[in-house]
């Protein structure tokens, strides 16, 4: 357990070094001297000269070694202090703890409606066998072979430019929830009821299950004493495998659904070239990573407390 | 290597999207910027065999560019990661402790991320550089190849056959060939498979948040988005980048046979 979390706390360390050093890669490499843009952004086009770069660059210090600079930026990232945005000059830390509520909303239903959909059909298609299995099994793999993007593009030509039952894009009500979540729920649902199928199946084959039956235990019964927990290992375990595809869903998802949220934020900023919000909104993302994947840990250690396998 | 016929299904599929490519670069008598603004958004007739799109472009030559596109990018990286994930795996096994661990260290830093996040940091260096896309989805791929060949690795290296081997005195070379490369090649064909699906997804993706691959350039994430406000007057135009993003993944994933 302590090893486990320390491994977990080398990681979320490794991803906040990481992120500050590309993003102060990335700030280094724009193009053009950074003093002028920055005074060209304060003053407007018209009115930079080189005393108002130069004043830019003596006030913010733009005239240190690289390796000093980076170690500023790096200092100023452990007190998280991430700088305003470019564009609208807002702290970022705020617009991205408004982002990051948005996307766990979006995370948080998404999984739910995902979970709804893929256990029952993973159990469903372990119990019944062929030929529901197959067909399951084919469905699942149809939808896994279309992007997220393209598996929310055919659900905003159908059910909302079609059928009228929803918004296409934006936020606010229930009903701007509905599409993204369902987006994001079938895409994680196609692969994780694979993984609930494969192991059920395998419970329900092993011999403690058979014996359970044998010595006179109702179906229901075996299924809730000697079933459930050992279905559930793996399955836990997977969903922190599947982390990645839902964040990587999440930013897809934002974008076409023009959620508010940490993706959404994300892509915009590289269009944008708004480095503090990129750093801040790829740094959200990184440290939630983390922590839910150290959360998973810890799920899967309560269910199976003989150890967590790798 | 004997394929099944799903795999076979699979290859063929793939095979026939870069036959489309080819034939449409090289055929084609419209290039993928040309305009024709007398023909705009036109259904598919006998000049513009799959029509034409809001600024009256070839959608033939531009998709035939677009599969180019997206096949380059896949195979570049799924050779580039195999082969480094590959030998890195193998040499952190061979070489002992220290080099294993610093590879490990290295692997842990990639993987603290999503690949996508890491994708999309390295797009904002450089916007629209395929190159810089080549580089960063290779980096994130890699990963995969190493922990799996490393794994399997592990197993041979201690096995009687292969301490014989070397105690015969046969080489490095013939003792991977003849020992661990059977034994890590399924795997690492899976995972090629599965990687250049992962490939082209992902430049598709970065495509339709308009970060990837920049206009004029046909990239079929960058087509969705740019047909999707001409979906009522033209949805055969929108159909076509959808049906064959998921054409050129499900080829790749049937030809991987297994799941991941």
């Amino acid at each position: 357990m302590k090893a486990l979390l320390l491994k977990r706390l080398l990681q979320l360390i490794t991803v906040v070094w990481g992120v500050g050093t590309l993003t102060f890669v990335l700030m280094r490499s724009l193009p053009g001297d950074m003093a002028y843009r920055i005074a060209a952004s304060r003053y407007g086009q018209d009115n930079v000269n080189s005393d108002a770069a130069a004043l830019v660059r003596e006030e913010l210090g733009l005239n240190q070694h690289p390796l000093e600079a980076y170690w500023h930026w790096l200092t100023d990232l452990l007190q998280f202090n991430l700088g305003n945005s470019m564009v609208s000059g807002l702290p970022v830390i705020e617009s991205v703890q408004h982002m990051l509520g948005h996307s766990m909303l979006l995370a948080f239903a998404g999984l739910m409606v995902s979970i709804l959909i893929a256990i029952p059909l993973g159990l469903l298609s372990a119990w019944r066998g062929n030929p529901l299995d197959s067909v399951l099994m084919g469905l699942s793999s149809a939808i896994r072979a279309m992007p997220v993007f393209v598996i929310g593009v055919l659900f905003v030509l159908l059910f909302a430019l079609h059928l009228g039952w929803f918004p296409v894009a934006g936020y606010g009500t229930f009903a701007h929830l509905v599409l993204p979540a369902v987006t994001l729920a079938l895409s994680l649902a196609a692969v994780s009821n694979r993984v609930v199928r494969d192991s059920a199946k395998q419970t329900f084959r092993a011999a403690f299950y058979q014996f359970s039956k044998v010595k006179g235990l109702s179906t229901w019964q075996t299924f809730q004493r000697h079933g459930v927990r050992n279905i559930a290992v793996p399955v836990v375990a997977f969903f922190g495998i599947q982390l990645v595809s839902m964040i990587e869903g999440i930013v897809m998802i934002e974008s076409l659904f023009s959620w508010p949220g940490i993706g959404h934020g994300l892509a915009h900023a590289i269009f944008a070239r708004d480095i503090p919000v990129i750093q801040g909104a790829a740094l959200a993302m990184g440290v939630v990573f983390v922590l839910l994947n150290t959360l998973v840990d810890l799920l899967c250690l309560w269910i199976d407390p003989r150890g967590v396998e790798q | 290597m004997t394929l099944r016929a799903s795999q076979w299904a699979g290859l063929s599929l793939l095979i026939g999207l870069m036959l489309f490519s080819v034939l449409g670069i090289t055929l084609s008598p419209y290039s993928i910027s040309q305009q024709d603004l007398n023909a705009i958004l036109v259904p598919p007739n006998a000049d513009h065999w799959l029509g034409t799109d809001h600024f009256g472009r070839s959608m033939l030559s531009r998709m035939a560019h677009a599969i180019g596109l997206s096949f380059a990018l896949g195979i570049l990286c799924v050779v580039t990661s195999a082969l480094l994930g590959t030998a890195l795996g193998v040499t952190a096994v061979w070489a002992g402790k220290r080099v294993d661990q610093a590879l490990a260290i290295l692997v842990n830093i990639l993987l603290a991320l999503p690949g996508l996040v890491i994708v999309l940091l390295f797009a904002a260096i450089a916007p629209g550089s395929f190159w810089v896309l080549y580089i960063a989805i290779s980096l994130v791929q890699w990963v995969e190849y190493f922990r799996v060949t490393r794994a399997i690795t592990q197993g041979v290296i201690q096995s009687p056959a292969r301490q014989s081997s070397n105690m015969m005195g046969f080489g490095t070379w013939y003792q991977f060939k003849r020992h661990i490369w059977p034994a890590i090649a399924p795997s690492v064909f899976t995972l090629a498979a599965f990687g250049g699906a992962n490939a082209i997804l992902t430049m598709a993706s970065l495509g339709f948040v308009y970060v990837g691959i920049q206009p004029p350039l046909a990239e079929l994430g960058l087509m969705t988005v740019e047909l999707f406000p001409f979906y009522s007057e033209a949805p055969w135009l929108l159909a076509q980048p959808l049906v064959v993003i998921a054409l050129m993944v499900f080829g790749f994933h049937l030809l991987a046979g297994k799941r991941a």
